[in-house]
């Protein structure tokens, strides 16, 4: 079994007063791909925060290879070679095409080069001088996802990367996350499209009211078909 | 030619040399400024004891040479440096505290450290004033033909413009620019991606104050060493800022220069009016165009 690069371990987690996480325990492993499935408010958005270290208050353990990164401010926890690409997407409208890629600081040897970003997102190239928030919504998620490859880092976090976007879109960004797979790069994704979600995943946590309530692998997804749509059901 | 002086009423040199005036307090407007949007950008603080910290600069000056023997060269380059990293110890000590509430703590704390830096200078120098002369190299002056210009005042103006040219090429093409442009748009994400925002928001309050005080050096051989120097010249300048747009970059900058210019033409035509043109400016500007000349809405 692959070495564990992410373990969290009983997260809590508030925004301001509201408490959203009530003891989030799951792992990531090398190479894995794993998504925290669950209904809109249960958490998931909130858990990639408190990885990240940006959410104002968290107890609890989260591991990054062996490292507590808990107290770590954010700055610390991306040095260790964490990336996020948020829901919001995060571009930056004071800064063009090309400063929005290049902004984020190498934190790692062994990040692709710019020209290997073009290949896979030949559209950036083509924008390189406009203003970051002037492009579509999914050449800004290209863009989100762009930027953290440079980096080095080789866990990453992508929160819904799929949200509000077309069809055809949709399947490019599948094939990007799966040639990152392919690549060796480690990923948590947070995601709405299960069918999306199924084609990619290795594991699936499910989230419920800030904790995990079953791990479904995705080899056994078909057999669990009827308790999942019961957890995300409406 | 002098046909249009004579319907104008005014001679060629009285309305240059306005104009030259103009300009020089163009300059200032638009060093101060320029350290207030920066600063605000950054922090989300207006920062109201800019006035004091640009006294500090001139004060600064005057001390390296009467205590130390440093002239106004290393002066230049000296004083903005020990006042910025007062401003860092500042930041670090006072500012941090407020980030994330209203602005109008940081108006407060900042309106009373104006207040005690003012204080502390005026009881210990009075408010008549310290001479301080200007380079050797740069007394005297030039007969231009239509006007007289003085080196120094003519420096002046050259050394602000490079100043403010430097500081904008600086945020707007280098990467330290990038992260300050993105920082001051979403600074938990900047620091996401593994920069330490906390470090950046002290060096930027401290790169607004050092252009303070470098502003004060440049005026101590003008308007002399006053503690109360800063005071009457920080309304006007949150007047500029306001006009150009709080947080503009370029627009303080331009707006600092125009408004100078205007408040030189207004004493050759309409001397009355040269103190207030400024606020009704400012008054119009608020009317039409809330957020400024260069500001974004938001």
């Amino acid at each position: 079994m692959a070495e564990t690069v992410l373990s969290a371990n009983d997260l809590q987690g508030w925004y301001g007063e509201s408490h959203i996480l009530h003891g989030m325990s799951f792992e990531v492993r090398d190479g894995e791909v794993v998504t925290l499935l669950g209904r809109n408010g249960s958490g998931k958005t909130t858990t990639m925060r408190a990885i990240m270290g940006i959410l104002g208050k968290r107890k609890g353990s989260i591991q990054f290879k062996g490292a507590e990164t808990i107290g770590l401010p954010s700055n610390a926890i991306a040095r260790l070679g964490v990336a996020y690409c948020p829901e919001e997407r995060g571009i930056f409208a004071s800064l063009n095409v090309k400063e929005n890629l290049l902004l984020p600081p190498k934190v790692a040897p062994g990040g692709m080069s710019l020209d290997e970003i073009y290949e896979i997102f030949p559209r950036l190239r083509e924008r390189a001088g406009s203003q970051g928030t002037k492009l579509s919504g999914g050449e800004q998620q290209m863009l989100a996802i762009a930027r953290i490859l440079r980096t080095g880092a080789k866990f990453l976090l992508l929160d819904e990367p799929t949200e509000g976007l077309a069809p055809v879109i949709v399947q490019q960004i599948g094939a990007t996350i799966k040639t990152l797979k392919d690549k060796g790069f480690t990923i948590l994704l947070v995601e709405q499209n299960f069918h999306f979600a199924s084609t990619l995943a290795d594991r699936h946590y499910v989230v419920e009211h800030g904790h995990v309530v079953d791990m479904i692998s995705n080899d056994a997804l078909e057999a669990n078909k009827g308790k999942l749509q019961a957890y995300l059901g409406v | 030619m002098s046909s249009i002086w004579a319907f104008l009423g005014i001679p060629p040199q009285a309305l240059f040399g306005q104009l030259m005036v103009g300009l020089i307090n163009g300059a200032f407007y638009a060093m101060l400024s320029l350290g207030l949007a920066l600063i605000f950008g950054m922090l989300n603080i207006i920062n109201f004891a800019h006035g004091a910290l640009y006294m500090m600069g001139a004060f600064a000056a005057y001390f390296l040479l009467n205590f130390f023997g440093i002239g106004y060269w290393p002066a230049l380059l000296l004083a903005p440096l020990i006042v910025g990293a007062f401003g860092m110890v500042i930041e670090r000590l006072f500012l941090k505290q407020l980030y994330g509430l209203d602005h109008l703590y940081g108006l407060l704390l900042t309106f009373g450290l104006a207040l005690i830096l003012e204080g502390v200078f005026r009881e210990l120098y009075g408010s008549s004033g310290l001479p301080y002369a200007p380079p050797p190299e740069l007394t005297g002056g030039y007969n231009l033909g239509f006007m007289y210009l003085p080196t120094y005042r003519g420096w002046v103006v050259v050394a602000s413009a490079i100043v403010c040219i430097g500081t904008w090429l600086l945020i707007e093409k280098t990467r330290l620019g990038a992260y300050l442009r993105a920082a001051t748009e979403n600074p938990a994400l900047v620091q996401a991606f593994g920069i330490n925002v906390p470090a950046m928001i002290t060096l930027t309050y401290g790169l607004g104050v050092a252009l303070a005080a470098f502003a004060g050096v440049l005026a101590a051989p003008i308007y002399s060493v006053n503690p109360l120097m800063g005071s009457n010249l920080i309304i006007i300048v949150f007047a500029v800022v306001v006009i150009g747009g709080m947080g503009s970059i370029l627009g303080s900058v331009i707006t600092g220069f125009m408004l100078g210019l205007l408040e030189g033409l207004t004493k050759v035509f309409y001397p009355e009016a040269s103190n207030t043109v400024i606020f009704v400016v400012m008054a119009i500007v608020l009317l039409i165009k809330p957020q400024g000349l260069f500001g974004r809405a938001n």
